[in-house]
């Protein structure tokens, strides 16, 4: 199949389309605009709806209603967007719908930078709304991943009825790479009776809803999405790695700066270190498995974010002590350089902190 | 002997939480019986509010979604917008629909989205106990205006039909009271209207009810429907603002 | 002349005693009933003069609870 080069932010509406989703409600914000122009002259050729909200808060209630009604429908922002959404996106997990959020995180707090950043990990993987709830969090390195993840989200924010975040930054929304769509791994997807499609006077109402104002009723209910994220971490996680049996020093990282640190570790092998990468794919579930795998000999784990240290927690958890941890961060918008990451892995070898 | 007043199937049995002589009842009924009605019950999908008619999913006898406090036009919206042949429709209450929810209605009616909104104004905060709400008269006392509403604090209330009755996309702009039989019977007619409206496609409708609260204004059921009368018929004129065929001359 | 009579019948258990219904009937035969009470603790309303009914479902129509149904023939 022909490969089209295609702008990260343009390439999520192509795979979205691909994967049958047909409504996309959002807002403007930079760096993710291209994405709703992008869906408002596709979406009408394929019988679809664009709408653009009046605001962020306006979106994510329009993607409750789509929801619930049975629809495929996916709402995009950037960080400070993705804040206004957090009410809605409770609303979502509480009442167990499926979509598709899609966050291409910039400089914070507040209104902060247009550049990248991977500012929002706690906001993410940590609730940012209310209530004990999970997102489905995936955070690709490129476009083709972008690509992938997108369309595989929709199969799994449908197989679990919950919402599923696709975490990029502005670097992947603006960035163009040839990409292929490709047909995700068949899941078996529960059949969608409990939408409000009209009874026909044929059935019971179905009723979408959150409210449980009963709190031995609402317990049940939390225990059953309990189990269902029980259920998602063991089957969902995602997590690429190399080098972690061999490894001096083992880096931590996601998203763009995971390539980064992919364009480093080849430069300091070509010097004779041995450095290893640990490149989560699913935020949540975390792979924290997978760090059990590090040998024990190894110096330390250096984790890289474009943040003042939020991944920095899951790694911390993973290694349950056995190893120090470091972490090397840029923040505001700024993305740091291979150099910079050499830098830091010569220091913990140099005995350095 | 002929039956000329029965419960309609619009209607669910279970019986409401709503205080004794509280006007929601009244327009539930009037709702469910012109969704009977215009024969739109079984493709309906209405959307519930956070206020005393959070639990109005347990009353209608329709799909029902429960909606974020105020983002009940929004909700409308994506249900309607993915199925454009099914009816929808708001029932929102004074801080749901004039305080949180202002964007949100606003631009639904901008929009002309084909829903229809019942916007039940009874100048008060019922469900959280009596705080004062955008449409608390001035000198009315609430929790949160122990003193009675304070103009030079606070402004003056909102009026929500005059103003959406300035959008062209709200094609069907109402307000009634429901304190009196006549009035009940009238407040019919203008929800029925409103509804056929979205049937029409025409655009969005919207029926202001100015509507009790006898619990949290301190009355008897019997007084509250007369201190409607006394001091928010004045200050709220019934009446229609707009309608589709004014809209297309 | 016709002369129109009405009937009409209180689901009780599911009166809220709010009296509404006692201020809007034009033959003012709704009354609550003060020897009654239901589960719910309310006086629930009744008519006991039902001769004097004349079906025009005044007290049906502000009824917030629909307890009331009406019959209405011409005799």
């Amino acid at each position: 199949m022909a490969k089209v080069l295609m702008k990260g932010n343009e390439a999520v509406g192509a795979a979205a389309i691909k994967a049958n989703c047909k409504y996309f409600f959002g807002y403007p914000i930079t760096p993710q605009s291209e994405l709703p122009e992008y869906m408002s002259r596709e979406l009408p050729k394929v019988g679809g709806v664009f709408l653009q909200a009046e605001s962020e808060i306006a979106a994510i209630n329009m993607v409750y209603g789509a929801a619930g009604s049975g629809a495929r429908v996916m709402t995009s922002s950037s960080s400070p967007g993705i804040s206004l959404k957090q009410e809605g996106i409770s609303y979502i997990a509480g009442a167990e719908l499926p979509c598709l959020i899609v966050n291409m995180m910039r400089g914070g707090p507040g209104l902060g930078s247009i550049q990248p950043s991977q500012t929002d990990y706690f906001q993410a993987t940590r609730g940012g709304g209310n209530g004990d709830y999970r997102l489905v969090v995936l955070a690709p390195s490129n476009i083709q991943e972008l690509v992938d993840l997108v369309i595989e989200g929709f199969d799994i924010a449908d197989q679990y009825r919950n919402p599923v975040m696709v975490l990029g930054d502005g670097m992947i929304g603006q960035m163009m790479e040839p990409v292929e769509f490709k047909t995700p791994k068949k899941r078996e997807l529960p059949k969608k009776d409990w939408t409000t499609t009209g009874t026909g006077g044929k059935r019971k109402p179905n009723i979408i809803n959150s409210l449980y104002l009963a709190a031995e009723a609402l317990e049940k209910h939390n225990n059953e999405i309990q189990k269902k994220y029980a259920i998602i971490k063991q089957n969902e996680v995602k997590v690429e790695s190399y080098n972690i049996e061999d490894a001096d020093v083992v880096i931590a990282a996601y998203g763009t700066t995971s390539r980064i640190a992919k364009t480093a570790i080849a430069k300091l092998e070509k010097e004779g270190f041995k450095v290893g990468l640990i490149r989560p794919i699913t935020l949540w579930p975390y792979p924290y498995d997978e760090f059990k795998k590090i040998n024990s000999k190894c110096k330390g784990i250096l984790t890289i974010e474009m943040n003042a240290g939020q991944m920095l927690d899951d790694v911390k958890i993973a290694v349950e002590g056995k190893f120090p941890v470091y972490f090397y961060g840029r923040t505001g918008g700024m993305v740091p350089t291979p150099n910079e990451m050499v830098d830091q892995v010569k220091k913990i070898m140099g005995g350095e902190k | 002997m002929a039956i000329v007043f029965s419960k309609t199937r619009g209607l669910t049995d279970v019986p409401t939480h709503y205080c004794p002589g509280c006007t929601h009842g009244i327009v539930h009924r009037l709702v469910a019986e012109c969704l009977e009605e215009l024969g739109v019950l079984d493709n309906a999908i209405g959307v519930a509010p956070v206020g005393c008619s959070v639990l109005a999913y347990n009353y209608f006898n329709c799909d029902m979604q429960e909606a974020a406090h105020g983002r009940a036009p929004a909700v409308a919206t994506g249900i309607k917008r993915i199925q454009p042949d099914k009816f929808v429709f708001t029932y929102q209450g004074d801080g749901d629909l004039a305080s949180i929810g202002t964007a949100e209605i606003v631009h639904a009616a901008h929009r002309g989205e084909k829903i229809s909104t019942i916007f039940i104004n009874n100048a008060i905060y019922g469900m959280t106990g009596g705080q004062m709400a955008p449409t608390t008269l001035v000198g009315q006392k609430a929790t949160t205006a122990p003193y009675g509403r304070d103009e030079a604090l606070c402004g003056r209330p909102i009026r929500i039909a005059e103003m959406l009755a300035t959008i062209h996309g709200a094609q069907f702009v109402e307000r009634v009271a429901v304190n009196s039989p006549a009035h009940i019977r009238n407040a019919k007619k203008a929800i029925k209207k409103c509804f056929q409206t979205q049937i029409d496609r025409k655009g969005f409708g919207i029926v202001e009810v100015l509507s009790t609260c006898p619990t949290n204004w301190g009355y008897s059921p019997a007084d509250a429907m007369k201190w409607l009368e006394d001091n928010m018929i004045p200050y709220y004129p019934l009446g229609n603002f707009r309608t589709p065929e004014e809209v297309e001359k | 002349m016709a002369k129109v009579k009405g009937k009409v019948t209180f689901k009780e258990n599911i009166c809220k005693g709010c009296g509404l219904c006692t201020t809007v009937c034009p033959m003012k035969i709704v009354l609550l009933d003060k020897e009654k009470i239901n589960s719910k603790g309310y006086h629930p309303a009744t008519v006991k003069e039902m001769d004097k009914c004349i079906g025009c479902a005044n007290c049906a129509t502000i009824c917030p609870d629909v307890v009331i149904t009406v019959e209405r023939f011409t005799e």
